[in-house]
């Protein structure tokens, strides 16, 4: 059924109590041409990629836990794609590219809200960053304003400009924004599905089946599946899905938290991110602060951060805005992340024929759904990543050609 | 892991402390003649358990000596601290 103004009449009439579920719970077939490990939103959008625009018709996507319930439901929402690097540039602004015509594309509402970005410069050398960065985004097509103390305070209200780490400028991004996280997981979900793809909930891979260097079938919790080809995107959880296939990644999983306040009338109306007092805060539809910082050093998969980074949080965003001193915080989460040595993905074919990986998306994943599905599902279909995908090889810790945003931009998505 | 026992100081509160990663990666002895492949795996690839976890920590705001730890990364329950040098302790199936 689409949803529509038609439809939303239609359906008052019987107390909306009719409308057909979002996608429903097909039991696993014995057998796929392609199967995409992980239905977070870029294993969902792979496959619905896979089907609208490559036209496969045997297509399944299982997920250990339930759609929605996994990182891309536990990420702080933010969109942007101003990074250094053009390989970078490339691949995110494909993302924001999509992002913008999303919503009628799955005729879904992500709420994708292009409010504007402001990434804060608290020294001399944070305005040289964020200078070279900007001019490094008009190059590559992407927007890009490089403001001063004065604009900064004007543009933002409320914001101290004048703390402990004086705000000395900003770099704004207004194609940068924020969208509903779960919202963009449901639309994928079910837009794939009205293209025939499979979507198994509760089903974990346990095993990989492969046979003469190429991958042949997957063992799972609801049995055994054969399989052409197999996608895997398990942020979280990658080490763990390669080490099955027999082969290790350049990765470790830290735990990311987040935390949200109580609701409170509009009073922010832009993306805030600091990467030297490092918080990063936008205000929710439903009013709430949305407040996200660093990630815990140490390697865990318990999807529960350390208290003490919770206070990291609060201090600089408490420091930045005064105002929000007295905020009550509601809920805080983890989710596990895959970090890479250089802080970009790893996109691409892995050493076992016809099993692809799409990982490593580390602190800031979510930004990237639609492109990081869009080009992975090229990937999957012609077995070679395309343009875009291809500096984002797992060869490249090998070559030596890291696309180090790491080092470009700090480390705060 | 609220509490980390530092095998110079003794138990000292976590934020204490901060991990550097795997523990137990040699340098290869002769890496001008190695691969790049294999110069790779020495640089960037990591183990990254679901479980058991050795690792380097270093106790920056005590005696700031580094010593290695076994951690369950599920539960985050230090299983044994221990000194650089020391070797590395069998994980029993219990």
């Amino acid at each position: 059924m689409k949803y529509s103004l038609y439809n939303l009449v239609k359906n008052s009439f019987s107390y909306h109590e009719n409308w057909e579920k979002a996608w429903s719970s097909p039991d696993l077939k014995p057998e796929y041409d392609v199967v995409i490990v992980g239905g977070g939103g870029h294993g969902l959008g792979t496959a619905y990629y896979l089907a609208k625009e490559f036209g496969v018709k045997n297509i399944a996507v299982l997920e250990k836990g339930w759609i929605g319930g996994g990182n891309t439901g536990r990420n702080t929402t933010i969109i942007r794609s101003n990074y250094l690097w053009d390989e970078s540039a490339a691949l995110y602004n494909h993302a924001v590219n999509l992002w913008e015509g999303l919503s009628s594309e799955l005729n879904f509402n992500v709420m994708f809200s292009q409010r504007g970005l402001f990434h804060l410069a608290h020294s001399v050398h944070d305005m040289q960053e964020i200078t070279r960065r900007g001019y490094s985004n008009y190059l590559n097509g992407i927007d890009a304003e490089i403001l001063n103390q004065d604009q900064v305070a004007k543009k933002i209200p409320h914001i101290n400009v004048n703390g402990r780490y004086p705000v000395l400028g900003a770099l704004l991004q207004r194609r940068a924004g924020t969208a509903r996280h779960d919202a963009v997981a449901w639309g994928y979900a079910r837009a794939a599905e009205n293209l025939g793809v499979d979507i198994i909930q509760n089903c974990e891979v346990k095993g990989i089946d492969i046979s003469n260097g190429k991958v042949v079938g997957l063992q799972t919790t609801k049995g055994s599946v054969k399989v052409d080809k197999v996608g895997l995107v398990p942020a979280g959880h990658s080490s763990v899905l390669a080490n099955m296939a027999g082969f290790s990644l350049p990765i470790n999983s830290v735990p990311l938290q987040a935390l949200v306040s109580e609701p409170v009338k509009p009073i922010l109306d832009c993306v805030i991110m600091s990467n030297s007092v490092h918080v990063y805060v936008s205000q929710s539809d439903k009013g709430e602060l949305v407040v996200g910082a660093g990630s815990d050093a140490y390697n865990s998969y318990s999807q529960r951060g350390s208290f003490d980074m919770i206070e990291h949080m609060m201090a600089p965003l408490v420091e930045l805005f005064p105002i929000f001193s007295r905020l009550k915080m509601l809920r805080s989460w983890g989710g596990i992340v895959d970090v890479t040595p250089d802080r970009s993905p790893i996109i691409g074919k892995t050493p076992v024929k016809d099993l692809f990986i799409n990982c490593g998306w580390g602190t800031g994943g979510f930004k990237a759904t639609p492109g990081s599905a869009h080009v992975f599902a090229e990937t999957v279909f012609r077995g070679e990543p395309n343009d875009i995908a291809a500096p984002f090889s797992l060869e490249r810790h090998f070559s030596g050609a890291l696309v180090d945003e790491a080092a470009a931009a700090a480390v705060a998505h | 892991m609220f509490i980390i026992n530092c095998p110079y100081c003794g138990e000292r509160d976590q934020t204490e402390f901060t991990c550097h990663g795997e523990a137990h990666i040699a340098r290869p002895d002769n890496p001008s003649e190695i691969s790049d492949e294999e110069w790779g795996r020495y640089l960037f690839f990591r183990e990254n358990p679901k479980g058991t976890h050795f690792e380097r920590w270093t106790h920056d705001h005590g005696c700031r000596r580094w010593f290695n730890v076994m951690r369950d990364t599920v539960t985050d329950q230090i299983i044994k601290t221990y000194k650089m040098g020391e070797a590395k302790p069998e994980i029993s199936n219990e």
